[in-house]
């Protein structure tokens, strides 16, 4: 898919709590082509201490109203300023970036989000429901405040939910909900921090399950071209950026 | 119109402005950002003889104005790169130059053998300077024998132009670049990355796997534009100078100090576009100045 560098307009700001928020971004032109997991790398401008763009993945497209949203958490002094946006400033980026998922082949699809790694899921939602399909959507976090945008993510598919101080949904970890043990799960796609991807993928490895996740390493460039994000696998090192951010769980070596 | 044309001993390219080594890959990912036979040249990841998976992740931490990276040459030898990846880039009317490295002499000697075969690669970069493999890399570099031994021996086998990467983690720059220009070196190309590091607070840990690595990025310029006007002012062969540029005036400010051409790094991951705008930039700074010749900048840096 053709990258490109694009000055985006902030077509809205919402923000969610004091640790989320939600960008709209629209360009003058039609928006290309962009696939679930896929990722885009943000300017951080006037920041002084912020040298990198940021990589932060598509929460959603819709072609319709040509907008791209990304859904942010502030971890650090990038995302910080990028909180400080305001409706009309321009956000320049490289994208769209990465791989994306496989398309599923039989229908019982369950996407796995844990934290920010909810952000892809939404447009991956979307995309497959577009084809047809009827997605369960697990969403766990610490507590219900991190648990955002429910009714955006029930459009699209069965949305589940679980907190691991039980404030909303099953009390616990993504890996301690029932539909787990429901037998309905013929394939997962996750994201989420390294320790849920380890246990949603070694349960998948030993259910026989087809399970894809999206990994968040560091990385400089997005492009394929500095080697900073790789990811050991059965087949050496892989970039995140390019030949991922979607690795097969049976690839990894974590 | 200004004449951006330079001949960097021999090697005619038509622009000063070339990308460095393991910032843009093998020229292809930017193919769909810039037109890459408008750049001087490019670069070509670090290759050694045979297959390198370089260091564990974490490979890179942002620090301020630079980051540190400690990558270790991850590619996948010299055979892979004469077969599958020459033909894919052999027709870029640019220069294309490979970055080669090596854990001892031998290595050197066979890779740049190999590449020397290879017609549309008009020269090497030897690289004696990457600071982040156990053995060989800056090991070369730091001392005025074991550099003037690298290339005394590649300078046998490779007859086309080479141009030799210094380290900056030396005590006196000038002498290592004297002992590799007695020794055949085409040109000279500098800085490559300072040895640095970064830790952690909230764990203690380093943030590189390999606990150093090394800095890029607009930190190091000025250390960079001290070491291109030190070697400029040292020896008889030309200097592409590199380190930190971000724009067109940092490239210029390289000339100024001595170099007949630069490398745009780090920047490119910043802005993927940028090598062509510092292309565009350094054009219209001689079209403000009246400069007819890019080459009228090189070393008029003025002291009285």
């Amino acid at each position: 898919m053709k990258k490109y560098v694009h000055d985006l307009i902030v077509y809205d700001k919402q923000v969610l709590n004091d640790e989320y928020f939600l960008l709209e971004l629209t360009y003058s032109e039609p928006l290309p082509d962009m696939l679930p997991a896929q990722f885009v790398e943000v300017l951080v401008e006037n920041a002084p201490g912020v040298f990198l763009r940021r990589p932060i993945s598509i929460h959603d497209v819709d072609y319709e109203k040509n907008t791209l949203k990304l859904l942010i958490q502030i971890v650090g002094e990038g995302t910080r300023r990028l909180s400080l946006l305001q409706t009309g400033d321009t956000v320049n980026l490289v994208y769209p970036l990465g791989n994306t998922f496989s398309m599923p082949e039989k229908p019982g699809i369950l996407l796995v989000g844990g934290g920010c790694g909810m952000a892809p899921l939404l447009y991956t939602a979307r995309y497959f429901r577009d084809f047809g399909f009827e997605p369960q959507i697990l969403i766990g976090a610490r507590s219900k405040r991190g648990l955002l945008l429910r009714d955006e993510y029930r459009k699209y598919g069965e949305l589940l939910t679980c907190t691991e101080d039980g404030s909303y949904g099953t009390k616990g970890y993504v890996t301690d909900h029932p539909v787990f043990t429901s037998g309905k799960i013929d394939v997962i796609y996750a994201c989420g921090p390294k320790p849920m991807l380890k246990a949603v993928g070694n349960w998948a490895l030993t259910s026989n399950v087809h399970c894809e996740v999206s990994l968040e390493n560091l990385m400089a460039c997005g492009i394929g071209a500095c080697l900073c994000c790789v990811q050991k696998t059965i087949a050496g090192n892989k970039t995140v950026c390019q030949e991922g951010p979607v690795f097969n769980i049976k690839e990894i070596v974590w | 119109m200004v004449n951006l044309k330079v001949d960097f001993n021999g090697l005619k390219l038509k622009n000063p402005v070339l990308t460095a080594s393991g910032t843009f890959g093998y020229g292809e990912e930017f193919a769909d950002f810039i037109d890459l036979n408008s750049l001087g040249g490019f670069i070509v990841k670090g290759t050694t003889l045979l297959p390198r998976e370089g260091n564990n992740y974490p490979r890179m931490a942002e620090t301020p104005s630079g980051m540190l990276n400690a990558v270790g040459l991850q590619n996948k030898g010299v055979n892979y790169f004469c077969e599958v990846i020459y033909p894919r880039i052999q027709h870029y009317s640019t220069a294309v130059i490979v970055n080669l490295s090596g854990s001892q002499i031998s290595d050197y000697v066979q890779a740049a053998e190999m590449l020397n075969g290879l017609e549309h690669v008009p020269a090497i970069e030897l690289n004696i300077s990457c600071p982040n493999v156990k053995e060989g890399g800056m090991a070369f570099g730091t001392s005025c024998a074991s550099a003037a031994a690298v290339v005394n021996e590649v300078r046998k086998v490779y007859k086309k132009h080479l141009m030799v990467k210094l380290s900056p983690n030396v005590t006196n720059i000038a002498e290592i670049a004297r002992s590799v220009e007695a020794e055949g070196a085409d040109s000279i190309s500098l800085i490559n990355t300072l040895l640095g590091m970064a830790i952690d607070v909230n764990t203690r840990r380093p943030k590189l796997s390999t606990i150093t690595g090394g800095l890029s990025g607009p930190a190091v310029k000025p250390v960079a534009v001290r070491m291109v006007w030190q070697v400029f002012n040292a020896v008889n062969i030309p200097v592409c100078g590199l380190g930190g540029i971000m724009n067109a005036a940092d490239a210029i400010e390289f000339m100024l100090a001595g170099a007949t051409c630069v490398q745009v790094g780090t920047a490119n991951f910043i802005d993927p576009m940028v090598s062509v705008k510092i292309v565009e930039g350094i054009s219209e700074y001689c079209e403000k100045y009246g400069v007819k010749r890019v080459s009228e900048l090189v070393g008029a840096l003025q002291v009285n």
